[in-house]
């Protein structure tokens, strides 16, 4: 709870420093020039859109790669079928955007927890439990992740995320989720 | 003003009422029509104020649950006796009734009961009389054999359902043969999400009575282990975002960190003997969970399996020599039995799609199991001399089954409105009753052993 908190902190806290780092070499024109031009740019805006579209398009690539990444790692949940422990092919972009964060930023953990549904006794399900969270521990090794980032929890069928016992709650139960 | 009063009246009554309520519907749900007909006589009070708990209705309620008496109601009974003497014989026979038990509380000073009691065969008392008389010792002496069993005890206020679980006990021996296990307990893990601290440990009566809650965590809590001198528990909890393995003493509160190793800590059960614990861990990276077996004094711990797949619910072997557990090492889980001497291990289990949470009866004849046939989880057992395989229930999702000490019985977790309750389900399968529905989901259910 804490570390998420912190994190959360860290997303905004970064872009606003890095945006702070890029100005600051004409800290105190820019802030002039800003102040002086808020009125023309809104009628330079009004006037002419296309010049102000282009001038922004050669930052985009980058920019949406990031962002897509960002909204990726918002998903820190991936679902498995019953009784495995397979990552199926469809979490790759997912849990290379979260490698892609833990490499870039050594210093943040992570947690692994691994779930399962209830069917099967529950110590069983502990064990299956963290195979899952395993599975996911050594596919983000295997995209570079240092081991001493992640650390893994199996809380079996103990902490179920839908309290039901339909085939739809099953599914959304067998899940490893990525604790910040 | 009176009307306050009487809000508050009644209010009140409500509450007990549906305190009460809740603690004695327990659900019989299947297997009455083998029990044998018995009857058990309200006692006859002598004494100042109400009696403080009725001791008929208890033992009524005990003997019925065991699956094997099926006690009449008051209504039916011919006469009210309160000793052997006043006893008709033939009005008791031609109800059906084989045994009948009539007893008496006089209470004494100091808040102290006299509680004297008689269990009659009745069949055996209309062939003699009530006398029959018999050569001892070249002698002819009067006997009356027809009497079971007569006892007199002095117990306190607080101690009827108690003494009641006692004469249970003595009624359920005298006629089966087997020692009844009416006065035992049951540890179980409640989680009611309404709470501040959810996860919670608790002890009762076998028959869900003086519920006592022993730990309460924000995170979950697993698998309480009885130690076999019924006075300490094993269990897991995960208050420190990872599992852990306590010993806590149930009457001094005191709580012992047995295993906080890096992964898994599950499973413990203690050893016929007390002195060591089989448990899980996943601490070796080289495979998946294994079994490990701790001293307790030495604190030093012996890998019992190897193996890359899973293994894990341990549980001994009555002889504490050998040991059952569940492991995937042959595709689907299944069920191994390891012999700790020679290390070798061997597999028991070839009924359905998987077996899982293994455990033998107190005779070593049987192994209790969780079965999965068609995607369905229900318990079973196997008669481990003729291989015989029978399932056991038809509820949902049944998990956790634990044999009470005289193995009449087993206690299991299963899904009932959507909620996971208690269930009872007699060793032959025949006699199947649900626990009360309590105010959160209950699982994990540890029968103790016998209690003194």
């Amino acid at each position: 709870m804490q570390l998420n908190k912190i994190l959360k902190g860290l997303l905004i806290a970064v872009p606003v420093m890095t945006l702070a780092a890029c100005s600051s070499s004409s800290d105190m024109d820019e802030s002039a020039a800003n102040q002086s031009n808020q009125p023309t740019s809104q009628q330079e805006t009004t006037n002419d859109m296309v010049e102000v579209e282009t001038m922004t398009a050669e930052q985009r690539a980058e920019e949406q790669l990031r962002e897509k990444y960002e909204a990726l790692r918002q998903e820190q949940v991936i679902y498995f079928d019953f009784d495995k422990a397979t990552i199926q092919s469809e979490y790759a972009d997912l849990l290379r955007a979260h490698a892609e964060f833990l490499v870039q930023n050594p210093s943040v953990k992570v947690l692994i927890e691994g779930h399962a549904d209830e069917r099967g006794t529950p110590e069983y399900n502990i064990a299956l439990g963290e195979n899952r969270g395993q599975a996911v521990e050594k596919y983000l090794q295997s995209l570079g992740v240092s081991p001493s980032q992640m650390s893994v929890v199996s809380y079996g069928e103990e902490k179920p995320m839908v309290n039901s016992r339909t085939e739809a709650a099953f599914a959304k139960n067998r899940r490893a989720v990525l604790v910040y | 003003m009176f009307n306050k009063i009487k809000v508050a009246c009644l209010i009140l009554l409500l509450g007990f009422q549906s305190i009460a309520n809740a603690a004695l519907e327990i659900v019989i749900t299947e297997g009455v029509d083998g029990a044998r007909p018995i009857a058990i006589v309200p006692f006859k009070y002598d004494g100042v104020g109400p009696i403080p708990e009725k001791l008929s209705d208890v033992i009524a309620a005990d003997l019925m649950r065991s699956g094997k008496f099926k006690p009449i109601t008051v209504a039916q009974m011919p006469q009210q006796p309160n000793t052997d003497s006043d006893i008709d014989y033939a009005a008791w026979v031609n109800k059906g009734v084989e045994a009948v038990l009539v007893g008496t509380v006089e209470q004494q000073t100091d808040g102290r009961y006299l509680v004297s009691y008689e269990l009659v065969d009745v069949i055996r008392g209309q062939i003699t009389g009530g006398n029959t008389q018999m050569m001892s010792n070249g002698k002819l002496v009067k006997s009356q054999d027809h009497i079971l069993e007569a006892r007199k005890s002095v117990i306190s206020e607080t101690s009827f359902r108690r003494y009641s679980h006692r004469i249970s006990d003595v009624i359920y021996e005298k006629l089966t043969g087997e020692k009844g296990a009416f006065l035992t307990k049951i540890a179980y893990v409640i989680v009611r999400e309404q709470d501040n601290k959810p996860y919670q440990l608790v002890v009762a009566d076998y028959d869900g009575f003086n519920e006592q809650v022993l730990l309460r965590s924000k995170e979950p809590l697993m698998s309480p282990a009885w130690s076999p001198d019924g006075t300490k528990l094993a269990y897991v909890t995960f208050e420190n975002r990872q599992s852990q393995i306590y010993i806590q003493d149930l009457y001094t509160g005191k709580r012992e960190l047995i295993t906080s190793y890096p992964g898994i800590n599950g499973a413990p059960k203690f050893s016929p003997d007390g002195k060591k614990l089989l448990l899980v861990l996943s601490k070796d990276k080289t495979g998946s969970t294994e079994i490990y077996l701790l001293d307790l004094a030495t604190r030093r711990e012996t890998r019992l399996t190897n193996h890359r797949s899973i293994d894990t619910e341990p549980s001994w072997f009555p002889n504490g020599q050998d040991i059952v557990f569940t492991s995937e090492r042959g595709g689907n889980a299944q069920i191994y039995k390891l012999n700790l001497k020679t290390g070798r291990s061997k597999r028991m289990t070839f009924d359905g799609d998987m077996n899982l949470a293994g455990s033998i009866t107190p005779d070593s004849k049987e192994l209790v199991m969780v079965n999965r046939t068609n995607g369905q989880y229900h318990l079973a057992k196997k008669e481990l001399a003729s291989g015989a395989f029978q399932v056991l229930t038809r509820t949902r999702l049944d998990e956790s089954p634990s044999i009470a000490p005289n193995g009449s019985m087993i206690i299991y977790s299963t899904l009932y409105n959507n909620k996971q309750v208690l269930a009872l389900v007699s060793m032959d399968g025949r006699f199947k009753a649900r626990l009360p529905v309590l105010d959160g989901q209950v699982k994990a259910p540890a029968w103790s052993p016998y209690l003194q």
